[in-house]
């Protein structure tokens, strides 16, 4: 009977002990955020243009992480992208959700300076405040800092925002993959 | 073959490496001639690593021979002159020597004959600060004329203490070209006045210059040029062995030191200059010259293949044509066979990059035979001078794999080609690696941009989080203000008398909130009426009591008889509001509203005069002491 007690109190004492570790390690160190989240906002472009019905990447990417949304609703990261949440979330890759938009080349918000009445609502739109300008001045787009979210041009009274696409440069220019895929022609 | 011999110097061999045939004695057999002052030249305004020269001149501006029409943007860049006298045509993209064969930036100069230079002023090197000779570096656009074009100003006064080893590139590895070989041959004084120029400012404490065997002419001229230095300087002979000339290769080769993978040679003591830079490092300081021309070698399927100082800008076909191009030329190769690359057609002008031109006709340069796949024989690694897997590089390459590919030192690969020079599969192994290296570059690019767009969003969305904060607090100032103003206006026995009647107001406030749960935990079958305490809690937080409120227990009376009075009142009104119809209701609902939202804030105007008043006391006080 001493024995039974014995080990009885010793497991009851090992598994306060324990308890007590794991209570303290899981209050010490408590995970804040969702790991996830920050990966797949990793993965997705930054554009903030809301096209996935979610405002920002950010929400898309909680979404994501949380099952309520599909990985297919981001035309700026296009097919490179899904594929690269399909990787991380073990999914299987699916084409781009057409409703949500189509992928389009790199392209940048231009103020036509003559049309400008300096309103400073598309400065209100820039989610990422590329755009410098004040009321009843001449509003500038800063092409560098631009993620083409056409976010700006909906709010424009006069409609002198246009997207211009982004040519490829010497400074830009890449290396084309040097493998020629065979295409199989229909006979004639 | 004696002479080669004769010439044998320790040296210290590095892996791998190819030797293809030569081709040098068709060109290196005729002095260096002058170039032609062609009539339109289209100076190219990006022509060093880092940022393009930003231009200075105008169109229709007259410019003089060496005069600086592109000044240096930023640290990484350097400046272009104007390469003869004459008038500004255009500055606009034009087509470059590139591989991509896009457009870019030029200043194209409509040539007077003339060839007028500025005034040139020797620049005493001697005397001046090391931030001065590194200005005066690069408002002459010095940079390396090997091929790489990087501005020489950022490779000089790095290093304090002083540099162990000063290596002079002078091995021109690469078949066809042979305008190091020529430069040293005819200017052999100037390089080494250059030479003595560099290891003062460098501090170098010893100096090697490596030049292959095959260029026995070139060694005796420097070896005598040498002879008068009070420095330690010698010319090593190394055996000819593409790609020799590899700033890490020849490093390797002349001192024995192994640069590593992420490691630059400057943190080894050993820094690398190629001799044509050199010497125009001597003309620049010396001669107040700025690099407005450089030795080109003209050969390949031309009538007289051979070396001339061209006017940086000179368009290729003009070129071409001094050189006698011959009809059944293709196309043509900038820079050397191994490392150079077809031009996108002969109107591109020379740039400082361009040491060689090699016309190609199918008879010189028979078509390449097709791909087969790899067969893994491990030729490529042991031909890579970086010592890398280049049959890995190449799989992980065409599976668009290139975290792989970077795991494996892909950046330590210098393009040399020696793997696809021995590939029995003739796989174009080089192209797979700039594929490779381009789109990881790509990548880093747009992921630099992504993160940037996100702090920048985060950063606008605590902005506008902010500005919301600070315009509640403003308003909330303005009204504390307002009603300060009203107070101090009034009679002080008013205030103290409203600020009595407050006081109580919010004591009977908390006394009825205490009541009602009281009532509650005593008959918990009475469901609570939501709106009879929503008021008192309402007030209570809204205004927290100024002093502390009296207990329960305290409670006199009178005032827990009032309180009932008023509960009963309550239970009255409830009753006769479900006797009223809905519209009945909804008004008194709205009446109800707007009679709470007026006691909240005349709440909160009289919690604020309160802590004004208090404010007030406080700052008597402290007058009193």
């Amino acid at each position: 009977m001493l024995t039974f007690t014995l080990a009885l109190a010793i497991m009851a004492i090992l598994a306060i002990l324990l308890g007590a570790v794991l209570g303290w390690a899981a209050i010490k160190y408590k995970v804040d955020e969702d790991p996830l989240v920050d990966k797949i906002d990793a993965i997705l472009p930054q554009t903030q243009c809301g096209q996935c019905g979610f405002p920002g990447c950010k929400p898309y990417a909680t979404a994501i992480a949380n099952e309520e949304a599909d990985i297919n609703r981001c035309p700026p990261g296009g097919e490179d992208g899904i594929r690269k949440l399909a990787d991380l979330l073990g999914k299987d890759f699916k084409a781009l959700n057409a409703e949500n938009g189509e992928e389009k080349p790199k392209a940048v918000a231009v103020i036509d300076e003559d049309t400008c009445i300096g309103c400073t609502l598309c400065i209100q739109a820039c989610p990422v405040d590329a755009i410098v300008g004040a009321a009843k001045h001449l509003h500038t787009i800063v092409s560098s800092e631009c993620t083409g979210c056409e976010l700006c041009i909906a709010p424009c009274p006069v409609d002198c925002i246009s997207m211009q696409t982004v040519g490829e440069t010497v400074t830009t220019w890449k290396w084309r993959y040097p493998v020629i895929p065979l295409t199989v022609k229909a006979a004639a | 073959m004696n002479a080669r011999a004769a010439l044998a110097v320790t040296f210290f061999p590095f892996h791998g490496g190819v030797h293809p045939q030569e081709h040098k004695t068709e060109s290196s057999g005729t002095p260096i001639a002058a170039g032609p002052i062609p009539a339109k030249l289209v100076v190219p305004l990006h022509q060093s690593i880092g940022n393009m020269a930003k231009a200075l001149v105008n169109v229709g501006d007259h410019v003089l021979k060496g005069q600086m029409i592109a000044a240096a943007d930023g640290t990484v860049s350097a400046a272009v002159h104007a390469p003869t006298s004459g008038r500004v045509l255009s500055i606009s993209p034009q087509r470059v020597p590139h591989p991509s064969g896009l457009l870019e930036h030029c200043i194209t100069i409509e040539s007077d004959g003339e060839d007028r230079w500025i005034d040139r002023n020797r620049f005493d090197w001697r005397t001046a600060e090391s931030r001065a000779i590194r200005d005066y570096l690069r408002d002459m656009g010095v940079v390396g004329l090997g091929g790489a074009v990087f501005p020489s100003h950022l490779k000089i006064g790095g290093a304090s203490d002083g540099l162990d080893t000063l290596v002079i590139n002078a091995a021109e590895c690469e078949p066809f070209i042979t305008c190091d070989d020529l430069l040293m041959r005819e200017r052999a004084v100037q390089i080494v006045e250059g030479i003595k120029i560099l290891q003062a400012l460098l501090q170098a404490r010893e100096v090697l210059i490596g030049v292959e065997d095959n260029k026995p002419q070139a060694v005796d001229a420097m070896r005598a040029a040498i002879a008068g230095c009070e420095f330690k300087i010698d010319v090593v002979v190394v055996p000819t062995l593409y790609p020799s000339g590899g700033a890490k290769q020849l490093i390797k080769l002349l001192t024995n030191k192994e640069v590593p993978s992420g490691v630059r040679s400057t943190d080894l003591g050993v820094q690398c200059f190629n001799v044509a830079t050199v010497y125009t490092i001597y003309r620049a300081i010396e001669h107040g010259e700025p690099v407005i021309s450089r030795v080109v070698t003209l050969t390949g399927n031309v009538e007289r293949p051979g070396n001339v100082d061209a006017l940086i800008g000179t368009p290729i076909a003009d070129l071409l044509a001094f050189a006698g191009n011959k009809p059944d030329s293709d196309s043509y190769i900038y820079g050397g066979p191994m490392m150079g690359f077809e031009i996108p057609g002969t109107d591109v002008g020379l740039s400082k990059a361009g040491n060689c031109i090699i016309a190609k006709s199918s008879g010189l340069f028979p078509p390449k035979p097709a791909e087969m796949p790899c067969i893994r024989c491990g030729k490529c690694a042991d031909a890579c001078p970086a010592e890398l897997q280049p049959m890995d590089l190449y799989w992980f390459g065409k599976s668009k794999n290139f975290g792989k590919a970077q795991e494996r030192n892909l950046f330590d690969c210098i393009e040399c080609g020696a793997c696809a020079y021995v590939c029995p599969s003739n796989i174009q192994l080089v192209d797979y690696f700039r594929f490779s290296k381009s789109e990881i570059w790509a990548a880093e690019k747009s992921k630099k941009a992504a993160d940037q767009a996100r702090e920048r969003h985060e950063f606008r969305q605590f902005r506008e989080e902010r500005e919301k904060r600070e315009k509640a607090e403003r308003l909330a100032a303005k009204a504390a203000q307002k009603h300060d103003a009203a107070a101090s206006s009034a009679d002080p026995a008013d205030a103290e008398r409203a600020a009595k009647i407050k006081a109580a107001m919010e004591r009977a406030a908390a006394k009825k909130v205490e009541a009602a749960a009281a009532q509650v935990a005593a008959d918990p079958l009475t469901p609570l009426d939501p709106d009879a305490n929503a008021v008192p809690v309402a007030e209570a937080v809204a205004a927290p009591a100024p002093e502390p409120v009296a207990p329960v227990s305290q409670l006199d009376p009178e005032k827990a008889e009032r309180i009932r009075e008023a509960m009963e009142k309550r239970a009255a009104e409830k009753a006769a509001l479900e006797a009223m119809s809905p519209e009945e209701k909804a008004a008194r609902e709205a009446e109800k509203k707007a009679k709470i939202e007026a006691a909240m804030a005349a709440a909160a105007a009289k919690k604020a005069a309160k802590a004004a008043e208090a404010a007030k006391a406080q700052g008597d006080q402290a007058d009193g002491a």
